[in-house]
């Protein structure tokens, strides 16, 4: 896993990712591991006090769903999951907005550029550009 | 510390420190020294792989993720050889009229800025797209425009060769834009200026330089750098910063030179912007062809400018709001988005200005006015209005809520989009065009240089990039660069010797 969070949270991470970008739900060992890397090299480039706010804020969304809901992430369903991470995405408190931006945009950041991935989505960019296209 | 000498320095090699180069090359041929430090790497045309990680990762401070103090809108500024014309669309505007004689800057007039900025137009070889080169992606933009009342404009770009490949924001992979890097650094290290790269200044002291040159690390991107690595201390007899917003600004924050203007830091303005997209029914050409090709100018009138764009899979994701089904659905529609980039034309206001950390790195503090998020939402709707006058069949638009808007919601759009879901931290908000902090002006009490760029109480001392605009120019900066800088490089000849 990852070094900027804990194995013992690995689950918690991957529960958040699938509610983020749900393909992740179905993403291959292989994609897991390209999408925690990418995530992992990104933050190592970070300060360490940011990579441990990271970290600490995946605890409190999973101290959050088992205060309101009587489980953790990895075992709540998917409308529930969803619904917590809204809740803190619309808070009041800026931190909370931004820690809900910032984790799903590392997500975002470690499912969106696999070449796999993007070609599945009919991205085709090509250096060639219109020699290629038409 | 290994010493060096020069009677010229320019720190920082982009659409700024690349045309003083350019400007005071024949400055060799008479016997001086001319040296060009630039913190980023000089990249190897190999190296522009289009890939967004990879491309990002290398080209941009911080990956592009460059975040303001309180964390709401991340800065795209770019490192190498170039700067920041290595990541531009190439797009060429004059500065309007109406701002520079808003900035009134005492000895700036709009007539002189017109005349450099075109002279740079012709070296950079700027010109109109031919139609068979737009793709639909822009020509629905025009369309869109027409039928929801608005004018849209062609941009010109500094093209030689382009081949369509839609990655400009990752350095051009066929060399056809023609920044600095291309034009300008490559004149002047003909005519002998010396231009070294991975050289990071650290301090400016009286007519001396503090830098360090780092080695190539391994398996990194570009060329050795020209120098051996390690401390240097360059000796000047005239420094020119062309740095860019945050490389100009902190670094004389962090010189801590006495008597310089309290204006140093302020004034930060960046047209913060985001992303809009609007999904078709059927495939559309977006991922091949010039991206920017059209813009819609409503700065006077309401504030804002919208622009065509085309970014990548990662970029789209991070600035659509939310997440989910409705967020993951959007991208699965790749093939079949068009694009919208609104910007908004901020002013400069005192909350907003540049600071560094302890360790001298650039802070960013940055607060939205209600201006300013009146104007994105007034653009979000007009980008609504042209992505249903195209025929889209729903919009991604961050300041509504939810954000995804069908084209039944099209008759009710001032309501859907409105200024209460403007939330920072949940709305991605970018910005690229980094200005002010070193501004213009009369005098040490209201700014930090002159109208040629001269620090006052420093003739030694210039500066020459975008830290000199006194407030927001509402267009696309870097030929408005190009010529502030000309006007440096004629002030250094102007004051030499005889």
């Amino acid at each position: 896993m990852a070094s900027f969070i804990s194995p013992a949270l690995a689950p918690t991470f991957r529960a958040l990712a699938a509610a983020f970008v749900p393909e992740t739900a179905h993403a291959t060992d292989e994609q897991w591991l390209v999408l925690e890397e990418t995530v992992a090299r990104a933050l190592a480039a970070r300060p360490v006090a940011l990579q441990k706010q990271i970290a600490l804020f995946v605890r409190v969304l999973d101290l959050s769903a088992r205060m309101r809901y009587g489980r953790g992430l990895t075992t709540l369903d998917p409308t529930r999951r969803t619904a917590l991470l809204e809740w803190f995405a619309r808070s009041p408190l800026l931190r909370f907005r931004r820690g809900i931006w910032g984790l799903r945009t590392l997500v975002m950041m470690g499912w969106y550029t696999q070449l796999g991935v993007i070609a599945a989505l009919g991205y085709r960019a090509d250096a060639r550009g219109w020699e290629v296209a038409r | 510390m290994k010493p060096e000498r020069c009677d010229v320095a320019i720190v920082g090699s982009g659409a700024g420190g690349g045309t003083v180069a350019q400007a005071l090359a024949p400055l060799v041929a008479q016997g001086k020294r001319v040296l060009v430090f630039e913190q980023g790497p000089r990249f190897l045309d190999a190296d522009f792989t289009g890939q967004e990680l990879d491309m990002a990762g290398a080209l941009y401070a911080e990956a592009g993720g460059f975040l303001t103090a309180d964390g709401s809108m991340t800065l795209a500024f770019g490192h190498g050889y170039g700067g920041s014309t290595i990541v531009y669309t190439g797009t060429s505007l004059i500065a309007p009229k109406r701002v520079i004689q808003s900035w009134n800057v005492p000895g700036l007039d709009h007539a002189d800025i017109e005349r450099r900025s075109r002279r740079y137009m012709a070296e950079n070889g700027v010109r109109l797209l031919p139609p068979n080169l737009i793709n639909d992606n822009n020509r629905l933009f025009v369309e869109g425009a027409a039928r929801a009342g608005f004018h849209a404009e062609q941009f010109p770009l500094n093209l030689r060769g382009c081949k369509g490949s839609s990655l400009c924001n990752l350095g051009c992979p066929n060399q056809a834009k023609q920044g600095t890097n291309r034009v300008q650094l490559p004149s002047a290290e003909r005519q002998g200026v010396e231009v070294i790269t991975r050289a990071r200044v650290l301090r400016v002291a009286e007519r001396r330089l503090h830098l360090v040159v780092s080695p190539r690390p391994a398996g990194g991107k570009g060329t050795d750098p020209e120098w051996a690595p390690g401390e240097y201390q360059v000796e000047a007899d005239t420094v020119i910063l062309a740095g860019g917003a945050l490389g100009t600004t902190p670094l004389l924050l962090r010189s801590e030179l006495s008597g310089l203007s309290h204006r140093l830091g302020a004034g930060f303005t960046c047209h913060p912007a985001h992303i809009l997209v609007g999904e078709h029914p059927r495939p559309i050409s977006n991922d091949v062809g010039h991206p920017k090709s059209f813009f819609v100018d409503r700065a006077a009138e309401d504030g804002y400018v919208l622009e065509t764009c085309m970014y990548f899979p990662f970029i789209t994701a991070k600035n659509m709001t939310g997440f989910g089904e409705p967020h993951s659905a959007f991208l699965r529609a790749f093939p079949r988005l068009q694009m919208i980039l609104v910007l908004a034309c901020d002013k400069a206001i005192p909350d907003n200005r540049i600071t560094v950390d302890r360790n001298g790195n650039p802070v960013v503090h940055y607060r939205f006015t209600d201006a300013v998020i009146e104007s994105m939402v007034r653009a979000t709707r007009a980008s609504a209005r042209i992505f249903f006058g195209a025929g889209a069949l729903r919009v991604h638009a961050p300041s509504a809520d939810p954000p995804r808007l069908e084209s039944t919601d099209a008759p009710n759009l001032d309501q859907r989009i409105h200024a209460r879901h403007f939330r920072t931290g949940t709305i991605s908000i970018s910005a690229a065009h980094l200005m002010g902090g070193c501004a213009m002006g009369r005098n040490a009490t209201d700014s930090v240089t002159d109208a040629w760029g001269r620090v006052h109480g420093r003739p030694w001392l210039r500066v020459a990039d975008a830290s000199l605009f006194p407030d927001s120019l509402e267009i696309n900066p870097y030929l408005s660069i190009m010529a502030l800088a000309d006007r440096v490089a004629e002030g250094v000849l102007g004051d030499l010797p005889q």
